[in-house]
């Protein structure tokens, strides 16, 4: 009997706390179990390719098993190979993300901030952008050598056109409302460019920065394919030339795990700005 | 004094959206601009406030003439329009940049307390009500102390509760430095409890059909016969702007009858 009520306090209680709404923090705190569920795929089907080579179902020549991958990567971390191909890569992207980010943002705040530069400006660089990057590559090479320069050049002009139409249309989207508010308190063009447009331009240019960052790490491979001594792109070609698949997948996980780290830090970085946002990015 | 002469404003594409507006606003006097969508009641407001340009006609406020926005004058829109980036304060703030900071933070924090928000102040707009919103709209129009303050039917996306304490939130920054009000309405009820005349208008082209005094002490008595029989007024005038064919008589009767009344 007593064993009964007391198991029935206890269920109430729980009962109770099930019924009062969690709150924030421990919404936060509590860790969403079902986030394991994206890493079920990719690791079962790592496990069967790895145990197909293991038992000699397949002969994982081509396609190395995840075992064979990881030494391959472990190798080139040890012997200190694999850090300068990054920082080789890294130093790339970064150069040609800066030069291209900011040429992108002027032009694209010229482009968008008056109808006269706007009519100037935009129908060339829409035909400059009809034109595939790559297209440039013997040119650059002519023109800049086949250092660094070129690879820098083509990748900022990868980056330069998401750029710099995420901000032209960012800037054109404005709200006129909001831009009245600023006619009403009497701003200056300057003033009302610092106070109003700037701010309500914010969010769109953090998501055109991420693109152009995301065709940066793209455009970085098709420069290093185009004849490098270092760089991540470098081994994938030494590895297809040398015909070592482990070191090709090697480098693709290197890039896969670059690309998202330069992302988050970059959606890190510029979370302060735009963290006034009435979206639903902060519950998803 | 704000006055209005002969003013007209005719759009690009030929639509004569006011024509003809003649309207002077006494120092502290509440004016209420009623009357159906399409009669030019917000054209008018922005002419005022300076947004956008009249085709001819001029509008004077003590003797000088307004050419684009101006710092006695503040407006309220139909939309809080508040500025997603900045918080609360800040936005209420958003005028008085040329002041210094000590003056600026007494001047919103005063504001801030006579809305009923000083707990809101570091909040984003996000997460304020739309008449919590509305609130702090009116505020950064008022912190500037405009001696002209226009709302375009600044309560009209509001529920009836919300829109009543607005109207003495209204009232209460009001009596502190009484401007001159001229406020857009298509709700009779919010013209009669706010304003001292209502000015009834007519759409195509808009222009000012009749005016009406509304003398009620303050503060009203939204229950009593008088409030009731102002309210009956106003919408005997709003009948008779939108059945044009009897016009003319039915106004002067309006006026006897309103005369009997009082």
């Amino acid at each position: 009997m007593t064993g009964n009520a007391t198991s029935h306090a206890w269920s109430s209680q729980q009962g109770a706390a099930a019924l009062a709404a969690p709150s924030l923090a421990e919404k936060r705190r509590a860790f969403d179990w079902r986030i394991l569920l994206g890493f079920l795929l990719p690791i079962a089907v790592a496990l069967l390719w790895e145990a197909a080579v293991r038992f000699g179902l397949a002969q994982g020549r081509l396609v190395p098993p995840p075992s064979r991958i990881f030494a391959a990567l472990w190798s080139l971390a040890e012997t200190g190979e694999l850090w300068t191909h990054v920082w080789t890569t890294l130093w790339r992207v970064l150069t040609g993300f800066i030069i291209g980010a900011v040429t992108g943002i002027v032009f694209g705040a010229l482009s968008g901030s008056g109808e006269t530069v706007r009519r100037l400006l935009d129908p060339t660089l829409q035909a400059l952008r009809a034109i595939p990057s790559i297209a440039w590559v013997p040119l650059f090479i002519l023109w800049l050598g086949i250092f660094e320069a070129s690879k820098v050049a083509l990748i900022a002009v990868g980056v330069f056109f998401p750029v710099y139409l995420g901000i032209a249309g960012a800037i054109l989207s404005v709200d006129r409302k909001l831009v009245e508010v600023g006619h009403v308190f009497r701003l200056s063009r300057f003033k009302l460019a610092k106070r109003i447009l700037l701010p309500a331009v914010l969010p769109e240019a953090v998501i055109a920065l991420r693109s152009g960052l995301g065709l940066g790490f793209m455009f970085v491979v098709a420069a290093e394919f185009m004849g490098a001594s270092e760089g991540l792109g470098y081994l994938l070609v030494d590895g297809q030339q040398m015909g070592k698949p482990d070191q090709i997948l090697a480098a693709i996980i290197a890039f896969a795990l670059l690309g998202k780290l330069a992302d988050s830090l970059l959606v890190l970085l510029t979370k302060p700005l735009v963290r006034w946002q009435d979206t639903v990015r902060e519950r998803l | 004094m704000l006055e209005l002469e002969h003013l007209s404003k005719t759009y690009a594409d030929g639509t004569r959206a006011l024509s003809d507006i003649n309207l002077s606003v006494r120092q502290a006097e509440i004016v209420s601009l009623i009357g159906g969508s399409g009669c030019g009641k917000t054209t008018l407001l922005r002419l005022i406030a300076g947004l956008d340009r009249s085709s001819a006609g001029a509008i004077r406020l003590d003797g000088e003439l307004l050419s684009g926005p101006h710092p006695s004058v503040g407006i309220v829109f139909q939309e809080p329009r508040l500025l997603p980036w900045l918080s609360v304060f800040e936005n209420i703030a958003f005028g008085l940049e040329h002041l210094g900071a000590n003056e600026r933070k007494a001047r919103v924090e005063h504001a801030l307390d006579k809305i009923g928000l000083s707990e809101h102040a570091k909040r984003w707009p996000r997460d304020l009500s739309g008449g919590q919103q509305q609130r702090v709209a009116i505020a950064r129009a008022f912190v500037t102390n405009p001696t002209v303050l226009l709302l375009d039917e600044p309560f009209s996306a509001l529920d009836a509760f919300t829109r009543a304490s607005l109207h003495e939130h209204l009232l209460g920054l009001w009596e502190e430095t009484r401007p001159t009000v001229v406020l857009v309405t298509h709700d009779v009820q919010e013209a009669v409890t706010l304003a001292d005349r209502a000015v009834v208008m007519q759409p195509k082209p808009g222009r000012i059909f009749d005016e009406l005094s509304l003398t009620l002490s303050r503060p009203r008595d939204k229950t009593g016969l008088a409030f009731e029989n102002s309210v009956r007024r106003v919408l005997t005038a709003l009948d008779h702007s939108l059945n044009p064919s009897q016009q003319q008589p039915q106004r002067e009767r309006d006026r006897q009858a309103a005369a009997l009344w009082w």
